[in-house]
């Protein structure tokens, strides 16, 4: 059976050997073009291309295709002032850009070989700038007051003993788990539907031998049914995981522009 | 036992922290269901709540499969 972990492994396309560098501390940084850039620029041009053919002519009263851009855009910007307020209106770019981008990369990568979400490093890139915007934008609005955070209002002293903690290291641990979230869905869906696949072809070979080895027909259908259901459910999953990132980053933003007033 | 059939059966235990994950997920959407089809036009704007409650239990499952992982290869 075809190894199913084989779908994720980087491969070099061309090797720039010339804009490699050495970073302090870190070590060589290979600037190759490899599957996963071209994944992501490619990501990055759909949703760039995108835009633009569905604004290109715009109207007071919208075409087919504008309805579907504007679709799109209006949905998160209801998704940003719903969840963070009247002040969302900044970060709705931030998260819009969050959205399109991690959907062309979960959509495209069920259309070609290669799922630059299933990579932890384009996953772990895009949650350490989510948190970094979190505790940028929180330090320089709030200051001192970020403390906060930790403290919950109206939770009696001996209680803070316990939860302030149990919210440090909750707030320690939402990058991780907003990495590990899109990367952990990307790669086992990925796998399942590698590993279905592979029973297709493997039992089949075995009904081609002929004699009993024809019990493996059914297997091979069922099988078959199989991959094409996790498929369908890989393109629910490709969204879901996109609004889920939208979602999570929307939320981390609130609770650093709302501090302390919940609305 | 050698180190490494120990290190298979180490890796599909970790799996059994899928089992909570499971349990909640069950919860969150059978409760939104329960409660959806008692009021059904509240059902609409609670969908982003539904979506993160999910999320936020499915991160432990997806802790557990990442446990799993580095049982496996490291």
């Amino acid at each position: 059976m075809a190894d199913p972990m084989h779908q994720f492994e980087i491969q070099k396309i061309a090797g720039l050997p010339e804009l490699a560098f050495t970073l302090p501390g870190v070590g060589v940084i290979d600037m190759s073009i490899t599957n996963s850039t071209v994944a992501m620029l490619l990501a990055a041009t759909i949703v760039v291309g995108f835009l633009a053919i569905t604004t290109s002519k715009a109207a007071v009263v919208p075409g087919r295709l504008q309805v579907i851009g504007e679709g799109v855009f209006s949905y998160i910007d209801d998704l940003v002032a719903g969840i963070i307020g009247h002040e969302g209106r900044k970060f709705f770019p931030f998260v819009f850009s969050l959205f399109m981008f991690i959907l062309a990369m979960n959509v495209l990568g069920l259309f070609l070989v290669f799922t630059a979400t299933s990579q932890l490093a384009v996953t772990a890139a895009l949650a350490v700038m989510t948190i970094l915007l979190v505790v940028g934008y929180g330090v320089l609005r709030n200051g001192a007051n970020m403390y906060k955070l930790f403290v919950p209002a109206g939770v009696p002293w001996y209680m803070l003993i316990l939860v302030t903690p149990i919210e440090i290291i909750s707030f320690l641990l939402r990058p991780v788990t907003l990495a590990l979230r899109l990367f952990g869905n990307m790669l086992g869906g990925h796998v399942a539907m590698k590993v279905f696949a592979g029973f297709v072809v493997s039992l089949g070979a075995m009904a081609a031998g002929g004699g009993l080895g024809m019990l493996g027909i059914p297997g091979a259908a069922l099988s078959l049914g199989g991959v094409v259901a996790l498929t369908a459910l890989e393109f629910l999953v490709a969204f879901l995981q996109a609004f889920v990132f939208a979602v999570l980053a929307c939320v981390y933003l609130n609770d650093v522009v709302n501090l302390g007033h919940h609305h | 036992m050698d180190a490494e059939s120990a290190k298979y059966i180490g890796a599909g235990l970790a799996t059994l922290g899928m089992i909570g994950s499971g349990i909640g997920i069950g919860t969150i959407f059978g409760h939104f269901l329960a409660g959806a089809t008692r009021n059904p036009s509240a059902a609409g704007g609670q969908f982003t709540n539904l979506i993160l409650g999910a999320a936020l239990t499915e991160a432990l499952g997806i802790l557990a499969f990442v446990l799993g992982l580095l049982i496996l290869f490291s």
